[in-house]
């Protein structure tokens, strides 16, 4: 078994143990949610990072320091480190608190920017993002393009002085209300023998002309997603991010971030905290308060193999494998989180209910299909985690 | 991680490794030539005074190559019972008897039966009683042999003879089980790894349909389902043990029992799909991989049942309330 055991890939990167500093800025958060929640200014929801878009809510942790933490400071960021972010964001989400109109831009522009963005992109976007006032939207997907990302068709060609783009992305979210978003799209013929090769981003201004943004209702009929059709857009040098031919590259090293967050296993969480006020409004019988437990050591299990993520981040790496394990494990979470409540709570789900048990149900039911699909299928995780064992 | 302990530890197991059954003594003299017999223990009763993260390494190679000693029992369990309540540790393996016991006893003797004791028959038996630490003299001891469903000795022991005791403090019963509850986790989480490491070898090499199995993709899907439980079974007795050495085994109550119950809810998923991927031949004798999916449905069960430590999560989960759960899972209230 011995040389079997060593070939098995680490799983997850070595614990870490957050900074004392991190207690303090825990407390400062708790504090202004519990202020917010105090003032009614919003009721906690499930899927938040999704749904609860309120550029209010976003400016104020702008002003507070609270987006862009890990943008240094001479680009209006907070300097701080992916662990300093991750307590924030952790809190927002158990919170329930609207967090999506800096989702995207907060989490993953900010430190591609950092990473292959141009010293005028960075001062173009990272003040307005660590003020919440700038937003952005994922541009990847395309409607024959999903899980197969390198497939994509939107097609960027050399015009003089830029690149005109022609295509479309579907499932942005956020894209009616956002700035801007990053665009994968192919800038030189398909290469059948290397795949991934003549991919390139470009940071494309939404409001742009020839750019038209098209409502995708989800189930719920609510307005997250959006088509994206790009006719002839040109988008001028300077927008391009990172290297022409380096698409590939720059959105798997997105990925890491996008796939390994609190996010990933916290969608339900206010669900969670609702069903223990559900239950302990009354006397609690042996086996449910058992399975109870294994819901909960479920989810404290999860944020330690996230912020093992978070910790293997700060220190440069970008631990793909252990981000798509933590994602599968994290999203099927989420689910089981619904099927708890549903099962030892006897109350239907109610999307009418302003807020409470019921509705937060309603809502989760109805947004669970996505928590398995975005961010890449929890069945194409899964071929990550194969490969890396050396299966394929 | 502490490479070089990791890759001791590997390589003393892994030497060790085969399908007999019962103490395995040439194993226990180099662990206790290597200081990894009594690894967390004070230097002056024979030990290395290492963290329990250090531990959580040594238990999960002990685990993943299904260890044929009692570790747990002698350096997390006995031998800080001993060390705490003063009494000089013995020579050799040690084991601890607790539970549903019938025992009457004064100052110097005692008698009873103790109920499936690890390793009995080849260790010292201590025993907390009260606030009373015991070490039994093997001289009035009468052991009958029993085992738990991976062939480990469980065994029944008749108790009638002497007795060294001292005092012990306040809430050592709870540490004991914590101590417990941790050492037991770190082995499932190390046997767990043992599975998967074996089953994604087993996948490419049988060959099936013209190809290894391993290139299907639903057994890809499934060896991927498990590795995700290896993980989360590895952060979380990784986590608990850096939990009990920052705030001490009662501090990191939650911490311990939240990685009980992960990691045996991981250890049912993991040898199940061990066993759907190995085909028929896993549910053989000659074949190895029972060694460590029969320990998983013991462990998963041992030093406080799944059960057990799910309803401690749980109590603790429902006395927090539904804004006291997130101080609760951050460990900041």
């Amino acid at each position: 078994m011995t040389s079997t055991l060593s070939r098995l890939p680490a799983l997850v990167p070595p614990p870490v143990d957050l900074p004392p500093r991190a207690a303090e800025l825990r407390a400062q958060v708790r504090a202004f949610l519990a202020a917010e929640r105090e003032a009614g200014a919003w009721s906690p929801r499930a899927d938040v990072w999704l749904s609860g878009w309120d550029e209010r809510f976003t400016k104020e942790l702008g002003r507070r320091g609270w987006l862009g933490m890990t943008i240094p400071t001479g680009y209006g960021g907070g300097g701080a480190t992916p662990l300093d972010r991750y307590v924030v964001t952790e809190e927002l989400l158990a919170a329930g608190a609207p967090v999506a109109a800096h989702w995207v831009a907060d989490r993953q522009i900010g430190p591609t920017l950092m990473r292959f963005g141009t010293e005028e992109q960075r001062q173009k976007f990272l003040p307005g993002i660590a003020a919440g006032e700038v937003y952005f939207g994922i541009g990847m997907s395309e409607p024959d393009s999903g899980s197969d990302l390198a497939s994509v068709r939107t097609k960027a060609e050399k015009v003089d002085g830029g690149w005109e783009l022609t295509g479309t992305k579907v499932w942005t979210s956020g894209a009616h209300q956002a700035h801007a978003f990053f665009a994968l799209a192919r800038s030189a013929p398909k290469d059948d023998t290397n795949r991934h090769a003549g991919l390139s981003q470009f940071i494309v201004d939404l409001h742009a002309p020839g750019v038209q943004i098209r409502p995708i209702p989800i189930i719920t009929g609510a307005h997250h997603f959006n088509e994206v059709v790009f006719d002839h857009v040109v988008i001028p040098d300077s927008m391009v991010l990172g290297e022409i031919g380096s698409g590939w590259h720059q959105v798997t090293s997105e990925l890491a971030f996008e796939r390994s967050g609190p996010e990933r296993f916290l969608s339900t969480y206010p669900l969670l905290a609702a069903l223990i006020g559900e239950l302990t409004a009354g006397p609690v019988d042996a086996g449910t308060r058992r399975q109870v437990g294994a819901l909960v050591s479920r989810v404290w299990a999860l944020r330690r193999m996230s912020l093992a993520i978070a910790g293997a981040l700060e220190s440069g790496e970008a631990p793909e494998l252990a981000a798509a394990v933590v994602k599968d494990l994290g999203t099927r979470y989420e689910n089981e989180v619904v099927d708890a409540a549903r099962l030892f709570v006897a109350t239907p789900p109610d999307p009418g209910a302003p807020d409470g048990f019921a509705r937060l149900l309603a809502d989760a039911i109805q947004h669970a299909p996505g928590f398995t699909l975005r961010g890449g299928t929890n069945e194409v995780l899964r071929g990550i985690v194969a490969r890396g064992m050396g299966l394929r | 991680m502490n490479t070089e302990l990791t890759e001791l530890a590997e390589s003393v197991f892994a030497d060790a490794a085969s399908s007999d059954t019962g103490f395995d003594a040439k194993l226990w003299k180099t662990l206790e030539e290597t200081g990894l017999a009594r690894l967390t223990l004070p230097g002056d009763s024979g030990g290395s005074e290492a963290s329990f993260a250090d531990a959580a390494i040594v238990l999960s190679a002990a685990g993943a190559h299904a260890a044929r000693v009692p570790l747990v029992e002698t350096d997390m369990q006995a031998g800080w019972l001993l060390t705490s309540a003063g009494i000089p540790i013995p020579d050799g393996p040690l084991t601890l008897a607790a539970g549903d016991l019938d025992i009457a006893r004064t100052h110097e003797r005692a008698s009873g039966t103790l109920h499936r004791v690890p390793w009995a028959r080849s260790a010292g038996i201590v025993m907390l009683a009260g606030d009373s630490v015991l070490l039994f003299d093997p001289a009035g001891l009468t052991v009958t042999d029993g085992s738990n469903v991976a062939e480990e000795p469980r065994d029944t022991v008749t108790v009638d003879g002497a007795v060294t005791a001292a005092s012990i403090g306040d809430h050592a019963g709870t540490e004991l089980r914590l101590r417990g509850a941790l050492g037991r986790a770190c082995l499932i989480a190390g046997a767990a790894r043992g599975a998967l490491a074996s089953s994604v070898q087993y996948a490419g090499e049988r060959v099936q349909f013209g190809r290894p199995i391993g290139k299907l993709q639903a057994i890809q899907q499934m060896l991927a389902l498990a590795a995700s439980e290896v993980a989360a079974a590895g952060a979380a007795t990784e986590a608990a043990a850096r939990a009990a050495d920052a705030d001490g085994m009662l501090g990191a109550q939650f911490a311990i029992a939240s990685a009980k119950a992960r990691a045996s809810q991981a250890a049912g998923e993991v040898a199940r799909i061990a066993h759907q991927v190995h085909g028929a031949i896993g549910f053989t004798r000659e074949y190895d991989l029972r060694l460590v999916t029969t320990r998983l449905w013991a462990w998963r069960d041992e030093d406080g049942s799944e059960a057990e430590w799910n309803d401690v999560v749980g109590t603790m989960a429902l006395e927090a309330g539904a804004d006291g759960l997130w101080p609760l899972i951050t460990g900041t209230p």
